[in-house]
């Protein structure tokens, strides 16, 4: 048989009927043998019957009309939860706009430079363009190295390179 | 068809006041009153009762019916209470140090007496002020226990996911709590034992 402290847990359950199989048959077992607890038990049901005995209140005649009245001041939706995803949408719209408006405001040809296709000189006319740019005054130097002639060898023949009497990295 | 708590509180998350009314009109009582037995002052009970509503509308959009509705609302209310008593005990902490010894104004300040019989108390006091003081100074935890077990008639597993503790320890507890109780209203309970002629006190 367990002892009063042991199934002191189960006994609160066993009185509202909530133990479970095992604690009830604990306790049961326990009180068949313990006259002590089987007053204790007597005493708490005695003990809810006296705790009844307290009264309930009943809330004040304005008390839902208060509540209305706090319910009805609430904004009726959050600012901050109703600003935060417009936000977001109005900045992700915002930016397709300008990238679009931007894109548009280009010329074709400047994009057209900005791609590293254009960029090497395919033709008289690409080169003509750029030869007199600031970057490519040195050209002669650039022409040397290796990686360039490499590449000017598998490009197009230019016949007119030597027509401008300049430098070969052969010489 | 009647709707369940949790699906009125999803009627009212949807923009339906209404329902939220409802849910006011099932609760306010209960919430009150137990308050009320958790402060021992009917007009802070109204108050934190109306707190308790406000903060379940003002989170009626992130509500998800994880839990019982009631755990939801008695968790609150159980918090609030159990602040609102600490505050109070702090600012009577305050007084205390802070007034005059013996000033023509100053309140007497209301403190438990333990050590006094409780036959002393019943000359003085009616029985039910003297049950609700015996279950006023309960140490908290368990008197919120006790509250939400013998006046809510809560069930085990929502009076544990409200104080947040296992079901073994709330057993525990409530079992502390009523023995105190048994204890403190000897007077008034072995009363009806004696008179029904049921054995004597356990040792």
């Amino acid at each position: 048989m367990k002892s009063c402290e042991d199934i002191s847990k189960g006994l609160i359950a066993y009185l509202d009927l909530r133990a479970n199989p095992v604690e009830r048959r604990d306790v049961q077992q326990h009180l068949a043998g313990c006259a002590a607890c089987r007053t204790r038990v007597e005493e708490f049901r005695a003990l809810w019957k006296v705790m009844e005995e307290v009264p309930a209140v009943e809330p004040s005649f304005g008390f839902d009309a208060r509540m209305r009245q706090r319910v009805a001041a609430e904004p009726s939706h959050s600012w901050f939860g109703w600003f935060a995803p417009q936000a977001r949408f109005v900045l992700s719209a915002a930016m397709l706009v300008a990238l679009t408006v931007w894109m548009a405001r280009v010329p074709q040809n400047n994009l057209a430079k900005m791609s590293p296709v254009a960029v090497s000189p395919s033709t008289d006319q690409d080169f003509d363009a750029i030869k007199d740019l600031g970057v490519l005054e040195n050209y002669d130097v650039l022409t040397k190295f290796d990686a360039l002639s490499e590449s000017s060898t598998t490009s197009e023949p230019q016949p007119d390179k030597a027509e401008r009497n300049e430098p070969s990295s052969n010489d | 068809m009647v709707r369940s708590d949790v699906q009125l509180m999803l009627d009212v998350k949807a923009g339906d006041e209404a329902s939220f009314d409802f849910l006011l009109q099932k609760y306010r009582s209960p919430l009150v009153n137990f308050l009320n037995r958790m402060v021992r002052d009917t007009a802070t009970a109204e108050d934190l009762a109306q707190e308790v509503f406000l903060r379940v509308y003002r989170a009626r959009k992130q509500y998800t019916p994880s839990a019982k509705f009631t755990t939801w609302l008695f968790r609150i209310a159980t918090n609030l209470a159990l602040n609102s008593v600490r505050d109070n005990r702090h600012r009577r902490m305050g007084i205390s140090l802070d007034a005059p010894a013996a000033g023509e104004d100053s309140a007497p300040m209301e403190l438990p007496a333990p050590q006094m019989r409780i036959d002393e108390h019943m000359i003085e006091r009616d029985r039910v002020e003297i049950i609700r003081r015996a279950i006023w100074s309960l140490p908290e935890k368990q008197r919120a226990a006790v509250l939400l077990h013998k006046y809510e008639d809560m069930d085990y597993v929502e009076i544990a996911g409200i104080l947040d503790c296992s079901e073994g320890a709330l057993k525990s507890l409530l079992f502390r709590a009523y023995e105190t109780l048994r204890v403190q209203l000897a007077p008034l309970v072995t009363q009806p034992v004696a008179q029904r002629g049921e054995e004597g006190r356990p040792s």
